[in-house]
């Protein structure tokens, strides 16, 4: 080994500690990104392929009842691929265990053969035998939460009568990868499941035998979605068609699409933080190499290496410890890819998850810290050669102080000697001073913003599920009904308040954009269901026109005061214009709000109901449910506490992990960035300290000095991060939202406490680490030497 | 002429012995050395490097403590002070001069001699002690606005502000030039006349030996010489 390689290689063993830092904080930033990049992939393929092999259709429709002779018409619309109809339904259900009432969405599938579009992947058990009218493959997750097997039998309530459909196996579709019952928006695996049985028993349970009410189909290479839709929708407007949509509104694609994306702005700002303080780490440790090593730069240019050489000698100090980081990086990276992998497993239903990790990532990512190691080493290399070699032979020129602030405003005379050396340290170099504030403050910022996402899904979840709705079930009904079900419903025994509502599946038409959305009509002074804002402000239900959502709104490119074509899409599909009465910053993103006696006016029926929602007496709840599990005319039952419990319990599971590699991370960055600047501050104080231990100082009064210059960085960085944690946070919010839910901004006190809290333990943990060479400080070669 | 040896001796050296692991080998700094200094002497320790003088002192300062043997300040034995103790001693009872100065680089003069005061139980003023070395026109300058001389005479200050009982000068002129090395040496020997200091130079150049009343020579880590001056000179009629 040549002699520099070597001197590089021991003197890099002497700097272990603080090498060792820049190698921790290179890796978490390398692992952010492999993980994310590998989990974005692995999502991207593991939906592709499932939506290739389980034949995923591209454009879905719902109609009311449509004759079965349509579909070879479909066919040979232009563009189309192929075709398949289903019919499909939402029944209630007596699942064994439960004592509540749950809601299947029933199926159809071939009683031979698999389905030509959306196909079942049986997990366990088998697929349903031709003739056996009660068998049915039930989704894998509904299964598993409410612990059933192949085998289980379970009540429902199909059409009015009462049925026992037997369970011969587990599945799952390409369809439902994020499964939600129809009108929630969160999963609740254990009282919504996906059930697929033979066309034939449902024809015959339906009243629907050569008709059908659902229609995939898939497109051929270069056709217009945007046509196939416009003809489907000419087609079947007068079988009562909720209007065709492609993928991009198909919910559960929506979900694990945004997901994907959302992954794609985690890969670069997080991992950029990181990197970044390692340039300033490298950047603050070989400054201070190079110094203390002038004379042995100047030996070896007096010996004849090489600028080039000398160069290459100290760009190696930065890339060693930066390989180390990459390699780390990159394992981890793999380690905890395959580990979120496995929990977007539980949240996301594939039939195969498989995990990709594409080894050009990792020659990003090393290229990536590669090029940080080069920016960190630049300043130093550059003064190691520029280092003429008799000036390097003579020590340093004595820093220059001058009278600072605190001299100059008079106030320097009320703190002590020690206290003036902090702040003069502090003054003369104010940039390095404010940066090292920055990287500390960046590490509070990845806490607050690790946590951010903890407050933002309470505050969701509060908004949601108590000042929005405060009803205790909501009852579903199968079709609409009409108003004099209110009386039924209040008759029954338990139920405390009834509030009813009607959803009008609509077309919306401003100028050229349209969407298709439901339409939700308002008892005007409804209690059970409030409008609720995201930042938890009620708003009153307009008296007359439609309120809508701001996402909603800016979608359609409308504002208070527009006028909104409004095509309804059942019974009589009248149309009129609306005036857009106001909008709402509602957290789930898209939804419409009428007076119900408007929406009623609009349609022309009369007035009609599609569920109710209820407060109901704890005393006679089981009685209610078991009412409810019989009760012909409803398709759903939804109980708030349940789908708030599941859905906080999702959220544990999911956030738990990545909360935790965040918090792990920003401790690791935060330790790295105290402890090199106070170890840089002993380097460079440490003749200085020594001389004041020789005067009679104790060491607890020079840790003072060196740590208290550490401690006020530290301090000054709390408010710093603080603000950068929220910026960091709207990002994120920003980042994390889709049309589909708006994540709120905000923050809980814990939050900033327990950034504070671990800031504070890192502080001291560093300062410890540093007080041990403290210590061991040699007071006699110190007055021997000149610096 | 004074007489110093009437009274106890305020540090009392008896057969200290120094050895030093370099590595494989052991090194002998010390060896058997025994002196006492007594009360308002100035002490001049010659000896060429390699000699211990160094080691010396670091052990009479609280910095080391020797292999063998005891070491008494005004009764009270050092070779079995703890840590604390030793540093206590440092910041109550030494006043330490260097060569190299060692100046607090981000603190004016008076702010350097205000490090010792605030620690010291019953200082002088840091402006006095100032006054004392002739810098009181200086005192808000930093290190880097001081010549060698100057910042001899601030280290000099920040020493016996405290009113130390020993002043200890390691090679005190070694970083300066032949005048500003007589000014410092003025400046020490008028410090050991006027507040009665027990002062030990160290030094390696044997015309300072002229203004001690003690001069004790060092060689191979035992005491060659310990005479006495029959006539002191004055620092300024000094010349090397």
């Amino acid at each position: 080994m040549k002699p520099l390689v070597r001197k590089l290689f021991r003197d890099l063993l002497h700097l272990k500690g603080q090498m060792l830092a820049v190698s921790a904080v290179v890796a978490c930033g390398i692992a952010v990104f492999v993980s994310m990049t590998s989990v974005k992939y692995s999502l991207e393929a593991s939906r592709t392929n499932y939506y290739g092999r389980y034949r995923f259709g591209d454009v879905f429709m719902q109609v009311k009842r449509a004759p079965e002779f349509l579909a070879g018409a479909v066919g040979r619309i232009p563009g189309v691929a192929s075709v398949s109809t289903r019919i499909v339904t939402d029944v209630t259900i007596d699942v064994p265990g439960l004592d509540e009432p749950a809601t299947a969405r029933l199926i159809s599938i071939p009683e031979r053969g698999e389905p030509l579009l959306n196909g079942v992947f049986i997990a366990t058990g088998r697929g349903i035998e031709p003739y056996a009218s009660d068998e049915v493959v039930a989704s894998k997750p509904f299964l598993g939460a409410n612990s059933l097997k192949p085998g289980a039998r379970i009540g429902a309530v199909i059409n009015g009568r009462w049925k026992e459909l037997r369970v011969v196996g587990s599945g799952l579709s390409p369809e439902y990868i994020y499964e939600v019952q129809p009108g929630a928006f969160f999963p609740d695996k254990r009282r919504f499941g996906v059930f697929w049985m033979s066309r034939k028993s449902l024809e015959s349970a339906l009243n629907m035998s050569g008709a059908f009410n659902d229609l995939s189909l898939t497109l051929s290479h270069g056709a217009s979605e945007k046509d196939v839709i416009m003809r489907l929708d000419q087609m079947f407007a007068r079988y009562g068609s909720l209007g065709a949509y492609g993928r991009s509104e198909q919910l559960s694609d929506r979900f694990i699409s945004d997901e994907i994306k959302q992954l794609g702005t985690q890969i670069t700002v997080l991992p950029a933080i990181f990197l970044l303080v390692a340039v300033f780490l490298l950047n603050i440790v070989l400054q201070r190499l190079v110094s203390t090593q002038r004379d042995q730069i100047a030996v070896l240019k007096a010996m004849g290496y090489s600028n080039l050489q000398i160069a290459l000698h100290f760009l190696g100090f930065a890339m060693v410890p930066t390989a180390v980081g990459a390699v780390m990086g990159t394992a981890l990276g793999v380690w905890i890819g395959i580990g979120l992998v496995k929990i977007y497993g539980e949240f996301y239903n594939f039939a195969e998850l498989v995990y990709v990790f594409r080894p050009e990532n990792a020659v990003v990512a090393v290229l990536l810290s590669v090029v940080a190691a080069m920016v960190g080493a630049l300043a130093a290399v550059r003064r190691a050669v520029l280092l003429p070699p008799a000036e390097a032979m003579r020590p340093e020129a004595p820093p220059l102080y001058r009278p600072g602030v605190l001299d100059r405003t008079g106030f320097g005379r009320r703190f002590s000697v020690p206290v003036r050396i902090i702040v003069r340290n502090i003054e003369r170099r104010p940039w390095k001073s404010a940066v090292s504030v920055t990287m500390i403050a960046l590490s509070v910022a990845i806490l607050i913003a690790g946590r951010y996402t903890y407050d933002a899904v309470d505050r969701m979840s509060a908004v949601e599920f108590s000042e929005k709705h405060r009803e205790d079930v909501t009852v579903i009904f199968n079709t609409p009904m009409p108003p004099s079900t209110a009386y039924a419903i209040a008759s029954l025994e338990g139920v405390l308040e009834h509030e009813y509502y009607r959803e009008e599946p609509a077309r919306l038409v401003f100028g050229h954009r349209m969407r298709r959305q439901a339409i939700r009509g308002l008892q005007p002074e409804s209690v059970l269901q409030r409008l609720v804002d995201k930042d938890t402000h009620r708003q009153r239900l307009p008296e007359s026109g439609i309120l809508l959502t701001t996402t909603l709104a800016d979608l359609l490119g409308v504002k208070p005061g527009d006028r909104l074509r409004v095509e309804l899409l059942q019974g009589a599909r009248r149309s009129a214009d609306v005036a857009v009465a106001g909008t709402i910053d509602e957290i789930l993103g898209l939804s419409a709000y009428m007076r119900l006696d408007e929406l009623d006016r609009l349609a022309g029926d009369g007035g009609a109901l599609n569920a109710a929602n209820l407060r109901i007496d704890k005393n006679r709840e089981e009685s209610l449910y078991r009412s409810f599990k019989h009760m012909p005319g409803v398709s759903g039952i939804m109980m708030l506490k349940a789908l708030r419990q599941s859905f906080d319990e999702l959220i544990a599971e999911s956030m738990t992990t990545s909360t935790f590699i965040l918090t792990s991370f920003a401790c690791v960055l935060a330790f790295a960035v105290v402890y090199n600047g106070a170890r840089i501050s002993l380097s460079e104080r440490a003749r200085e300290l020594s001389s004041l231990r020789v005067l009679g100082m104790t060491k607890a009064e020079i840790a003072f000095i060196l740590l208290g210059e550490q401690a006020l960085f530290c301090v000054a960085a709390v408010p710093l991060g603080f603000l950068i944690g929220i910026a960091l946070s709207a990002l994120l919010s920003f980042a994390l939202s889709s049309e589909l839910y708006r994540l709120p901004l905000a923050f809980s006190t814990t939050n900033f406490l327990f950034a504070l809290g671990v800031l504070f333990i890192v502080a001291v943990f560093s300062g410890f680490a540093v007080r041990r060479r403290l210590v061991t400080l040699d007071l006699i070669a110190v007055l021997k030497t000149r610096e | 002429m004074m007489t110093f040896i009437d009274g106890q001796p305020v540090l009392k050296i008896e057969a200290i012995s120094k050895i030093y692991r370099m590595g494989e080998v052991p090194v002998t700094a010390l060896k058997n050395v025994s002196l006492d200094f007594y009360s308002g002497e100035l002490v001049v320790l010659l000896g060429a490097s390699g000699s211990g003088k160094s080691t010396l002192l670091n052990i009479i300062g609280g910095l080391d403590v020797p292999t063998e043997g005891r070491l008494t300040f005004r009764g009270k034995e050092l070779t079995a002070a703890s840590e604390a103790e030793l540093t206590s001693f440092r910041r109550r009872s030494i006043g330490f001069v260097f060569q190299f100065y060692n100046l607090i680089s981000s603190l004016t003069a008076l702010e350097n001699v205000q490090l010792v005061t605030e620690i010291a139980d019953a200082p002088m003023s840091a402006a006095d002690a100032l006054g004392l070395v002739g810098l009181a026109d200086r005192m808000n300058h930093f290190p880097a606005q001081l010549s060698g001389g100057e910042q001899q005479r601030v280290a000099i200050a920040r020493a016996v502000a405290k009113r130390p009982e020993l002043l200890l000068c390691d090679e005190p002129t070694g970083a300066l030039d032949y005048k500003t090395g007589k000014l410092v040496l003025e400046v020490i020997e008028r410090i050991n006349r006027e507040l009665g200091t027990t002062t030990l130079v160290i030094t390696h150049n044997v015309s300072i030996a002229g203004m001690a009343d003690r001069v004790i020579t060092l060689r191979s880590g035992e005491v060659a010489e310990d005479r006495r001056n029959v006539t002191k000179i004055s620092p300024s009629e000094l010349s090397w």
